[in-house]
């Protein structure tokens, strides 16, 4: 029998996200995987450009609501180095603290999914409740559940009292416990090992040739994590260590996610002990540059880079985002080589995908002669289509 | 005028059981988890008979998140197609109302009644578990009246 394509997505029950993967398969065995992104493409990078600094916060943490804090930082440690101002040391210290909160509750939310695909939905409402505790703390830190919206440019918006770093510690602590559990299931559980186990693997020398991040990269051996490789904010004065397991499948990725909860537990610990006190923000001007600066973090996801072209204005020129999920899309086309049909769900959720983040890039391909366009014609095409419309 | 005893079973089976299809037509996700924590057990609104399905054949409600961009706004229109009648399509988020934060980029519809007919909208960037609950408690009132 010949080869047979399937095609999954936009809408389909192995995914909680549009994205659209094509396979082809010879019987139950896939012999080759293509991805088509782009259905939660917003054009948030050109938008950026038509907005201030200011309203780029509200564009930037609403890149992903997943992983909100981590854009929301990456672009005002741009902007901050691009306006020449330095946050205060206790601004700093709430950053990363809020950082890990939505480490935790990011891992949280994952361990539910995955277990979800894997058909094990007890998993799946225990890690959702006890991801309810870290989503009260973010609550009560920031007014918010989701887009937390802590941080403007030279500091965060509002501080942390005794009381409330009193009532983090015993809600982490409480949780710290709970967590042990989700450890003991990657390790122990038959059934959970079982179909985790030998799935989607990606060796050290693939991840590190198609530029893995994150998880996905410290799941097959490789040492990244941003937080340990270049100094940024104040993580080289925190004491933590970075997960690393050497099997590369999706059992791999399940432990290196369940035992960094623990460490952010740790992490968040540390942060509300070495607190300094003092001032939460300086003020901050309105224009930026001319600059050219390109910030790092690391997102729950992995490694969020993004570049940001400051002319003086107040607005950005040119502004760019390379999210950990579209680093990690190459690395899946590949462990999807030589497995089975059944593991295409547990494959997909293995490396966290976030399709709101990735949807950056498009190549843009003409639907009717299937030709790409060029620069030049592209320049036409958006001069014509914004003489075109008037702007709001 | 008394309905049937059948309209009244398929009335009475269908509050008790309203089965939803969740799809994101280009949210940032904020929603997605938010109606998935509504579906967990803090909120648990299983407690209504409401489930998440994954097959548009299966599904009573759809709860359509994001902005629709040029792209998905095609499919969130088959999915809608595919739904059987009677279907009841909620818009979840100020994006999906309005367009919200995102509205003027370039690759962007004006909200979820841009493409498909509309019957509920809920607010709020994102919006919260508690409004979606509220939302459901008043659509089910509303399939009642009708």
């Amino acid at each position: 029998m010949g080869l047979v394509n399937i095609a999954v997505g936009p809408q389909h029950p192995a995914l909680k996200e549009p994205i659209n993967f094509s396979f082809q398969t010879d019987g139950e065995r896939i012999v080759s995987a293509d991805a088509r992104i782009g259905y939660a493409h917003r054009g948030i990078e050109k938008g950026m450009e038509q907005n201030n600094y200011v309203q780029g916060l509200f564009l930037t943490e609403r890149i992903c609501g997943i992983c909100s804090h981590a854009h929301s930082m990456s672009y005002v440690m741009a902007v901050e180095e691009a306006m020449k101002i330095e946050p205060p040391k206790r601004a700093q210290y709430i950053r990363c603290i809020v950082g890990e909160l939505e480490r935790l509750h990011s891992h949280l939310l994952w361990i539910g999914v995955a277990a979800h695909e894997v058909g094990f939905d007890t998993v799946f409402m225990y890690s959702w409740k006890d991801r309810e505790v870290v989503m009260d703390i973010l609550e009560r830190l920031s007014g918010n559940r989701v887009n937390y919206a802590i941080n403007i440019f030279g500091g965060v918006k509002r501080d942390i009292d005794a009381e409330q770093a009193k009532d983090i510690l015993k809600k982490i602590e409480k949780l710290e416990k709970r967590l042990q559990y989700y450890i003991d299931i990657g390790e122990h559980e038959p059934s959970f090992v079982a179909r985790f186990k030998d799935v989607g693997v990606l060796t050290s020398e693939q991840a590190s040739s198609l530029g893995a991040v994150g998880p996905t990269a410290r799941g097959s051996g490789v040492t990244v994590d941003h937080r340990k490789d270049d100094i940024f904010a104040i993580y080289h004065e925190i004491d933590f260590t970075v997960c690393i397991e050497q099997a590369g499948d999706a059992l791999a990725r399940y432990i290196v996610r369940a035992r960094e909860l623990v460490e952010s537990c740790k992490i968040i610990r540390q942060l509300l002990e070495k607190m300094p006190e003092g001032e939460i923000k300086v003020k901050h001007p309105r224009k930026a540059g001319p600059a050219e600066v390109v910030a790092r973090y690391e997102a729950p996801r992995g490694e969020d880079v993004h570049y940001l072209w400051a002319d003086g204005s107040d607005k950005p020129f040119r502004y760019k985002v390379r999210a950990p999920t579209l680093a990690a899309i190459p690395a899946t086309l590949e462990m999807f080589k030589n497995a089975h049909v059944a593991d295409i769900p547990v494959i997909i959720a293995s490396i966290d995908p976030c399709i709101s983040c990735t949807d950056r890039a498009i190549a843009l391909t003409d639907s009717r002669t299937g030709s790409t366009m060029s620069w030049k014609e592209l320049r036409d095409f958006s001069n014509r289509w914004y003489a075109d419309r008037s702007r709001r | 005028m008394k309905k049937s005893v059948i309209a009244r079973i398929k009335e009475w089976a269908r509050l008790n059981s309203l089965w939803v299809l969740h799809f994101n037509s280009g949210a940032c996700n904020g929603c997605d988890i938010e109606i998935l924590d509504a579906l967990t057990p803090r909120y648990d609104v299983e407690r209504f008979g409401i489930r998440l399905k994954a097959s548009p054949r299966h599904a009573d409600v759809l709860l359509a998140s994001g902005p629709v961009n040029h792209q998905s706004a095609a499919r969130l229109k088959r999915i809608y197609d595919q739904m059987p009648d009677p279907k009841i399509v909620i818009a979840v988020g100020t994006c999906a109302c309005s367009g919200g934060v995102f509205r003027g980029c370039y690759n962007i519809h004006s909200g979820i009644d841009s493409a498909v007919p509309v019957d509920a909208y809920i607010t709020g960037c994102p919006v919260k578990p508690e409004a979606i609950i509220d939302a459901v408690a008043k659509l089910i009132n509303k399939v009642k009246a009708a």
